[in-house]
């Protein structure tokens, strides 16, 4: 009989209607004779296709960066969202696909209810991403169903603690914890920005302005298709407002533009000095001295700036 | 044994709940609190069963937190009460019914309007400007005709609620200990009946709040908007 209610009611007090069709459905997630489930690869695509991702842990804040696709001319933007509330100290965000994350999000937010009407604490932030790998991991064990096609990056407090937690799941039912984490389109370029820039103990400004400039090695737009969610302690959650990210994204161009113009009188410095020292050398003494050879940094020049 | 009351006003609704818990004729506690909120500016009040009222109004509190999280807005208070209500209803016909009955009071902020419910286990549902279950019923309901008028300001709301609680310290033979919160556009407050004047304290304490405290994208349920009495 189909019942419409509150699925508190129907998954809390039955998990049964919530889980997979399991009698003579065949699995589609079988082992390919060298050992690769192909289902849970594909999965693994349709993730790496999905808008990217960021989450920078900080010294007291966790910051989630998603690349948002612009909408349609005619489209209402505020239905579009990426970053969502699992309850209030747990957010997350996901990229794959949207469909499929809708309903893994409503699945954690129940269980963030059902935790709390259980055992009457909210959860941790390790228990929610434990349990949404475990659901991930179902659909790929059981017949008829095929795995779900988005990885999550989970962020938030534990109740009574200031640390700042971020992990993330995948298709298969992996979960780890990271420092800093991309997930989704270009997600390796993204995270190699981050093994390379990332240090311990960011301040909130630091960490958001790490977050918007790995961002922005994939999103070409800038600053419109960016949407940045901070969380600063049990709780406490603001989403930039676009003017802000704007800000950001101006004042890391112009660092861009600073860093770029010296390089360019860098290296003209050193063409006038190589310059200079082939002249010096060949003119008065008239003795001949190997020009330097192109490509390699006169001395007094900056190296490797060519 | 149970006595509660609640009283609509301009731009606000008060309820009062007796805070003693027992069997029989025996009183084993006289500070248990029995309203809880149960959304940003909704409140419940519950009585019947010791263990299903707070087993109902966890339940409650936990499901329209829930749509709030899912829909990142609160269920308003009429919504809220028919769900309440259908919840009574099929719990009643189900093989472990909710002994419970509520009084559901709210401040709904898209109309600016108070709400409050009268709502019993059999899943009846009343919109009253004022209601009382329990014993209070039989002896304040007819203090509440005579004193209470439309748009009643909050002063004159609480005297009216004082003159109620008289009435069951006058009439009743149990004697009961009260406490009381007031659901405004600001959230749920406690009130302290037996001071002087409690909306001078909570107009205080409102106005210390305001500017330095920006209110999270979703409040908290659990924020300890009633104290423990």
């Amino acid at each position: 009989m189909f019942r419409f209610n509150f699925s508190l009611l129907s998954a809390y007090l039955n998990p049964s209607s919530l889980v997979l069709p399991t009698a003579a459905a065949i699995s589609l997630t079988v082992f390919s004779p060298d050992g690769h489930l192909f289902q849970v690869e594909y999965a693994l695509e349709a993730v790496r296709r999905g808008t990217c991702a960021v989450g920078v842990r900080g010294q007291k804040c966790v910051v989630l960066g998603v690349e948002k696709k612009s909408a349609l001319q005619l489209q209402d933007p505020r239905t579009v969202r990426k970053v969502a509330m699992l309850d209030d100290h747990i957010c997350v965000a996901f990229a794959g696909l949207t469909a499929d994350g809708r309903i893994l999000i409503d699945r954690a937010r129940i269980e963030c209810q059902s935790h709390r009407l259980t055992v009457e604490d909210p959860v941790s932030v390790e228990y929610i991403t434990k349990y949404v790998a475990g659901i991930q991991q179902k659909y790929t064990q059981s017949g008829g169903v095929r795995p779900f096609g988005i990885s999550t990056l989970i962020v938030g407090f534990d109740p009574h603690d200031t640390v700042p937690r971020l992990y993330q799941t995948e298709p298969s039912g992996i979960y780890s914890a990271w420092k800093a984490c991309a997930i989704g389109r270009s997600s390796k370029t993204v995270r190699e920005f981050l093994e390379k820039n990332f240090t311990e103990g960011l301040e909130r400004d630091e960490a958001i302005k790490l977050t918007v400039k790995s961002l922005l090695e994939v999103v070409q737009t800038g600053a419109k298709n960016i949407e940045i969610s901070v969380m600063e302690s049990y709780g406490v959650i603001t989403n930039l407002e676009q003017m802000e990210i704007e800000k950001i994204v101006a004042t890391i161009e112009a660092e861009k533009e600073a860093e770029a113009e010296r390089k360019r009188q860098r290296v003209v410095a050193t063409q006038a000095g190589q310059a200079t020292m082939a002249m010096g050398s060949s003119a008065p003494s008239g003795t001949s001295t190997p020009q330097p050879p192109s490509g390699v940094t006169a001395p007094g020049g900056e190296s490797g700036v060519q | 044994m149970e006595c509660a009351f609640a009283i609509t006003g301009k731009d606000f609704v008060l309820i009062a709940s007796d805070m003693s818990a027992g069997r029989s004729i025996i009183q084993m506690k006289s500070n248990e609190n029995k309203i809880t909120p149960v959304g940003p500016n909704l409140a419940m009040a519950c009585g019947g069963e010791p263990g299903d009222t707070s087993r109902f109004a966890d339940y409650v509190d936990r499901n329209l937190r829930l749509y709030h999280i899912r829909n990142n807005f609160p269920l308003p208070p009429p919504s809220a009460a028919s769900w309440v209500r259908r919840i009574l209803a099929e719990s009643i016909r189900s093989r472990s019914p909710y002994a419970v009955n509520v009084l559901l009071g709210g401040f709904d902020t898209t109309t600016s309007k108070p709400h409050l419910y009268w709502l019993d286990y059999l899943g009846t549902k009343a919109d009253i400007p004022y209601a009382a279950q329990g014993v209070g019923m039989y002896v304040t309901l007819s203090t509440m005709d005579k004193w209470w008028y439309e748009n009643i300001e909050r002063r004159e709301a609480l005297d009216v609620l004082n003159k109620c609680v008289d009435e069951v310290k006058k009439r009743v033979t149990i004697k009961f200990d009260f406490n009381c919160v007031l659901i405004d556009k600001d959230g749920v407050h406690s009130l302290d009946l037996k001071s002087q004047d409690p909306i001078a304290e909570l107009e205080a304490k409102v106005a210390a709040m305001k500017p330095s405290d920006p209110e999270p994208i979703i409040p908290s349920s659990d924020a300890p908007a009633i104290a423990a009495a």
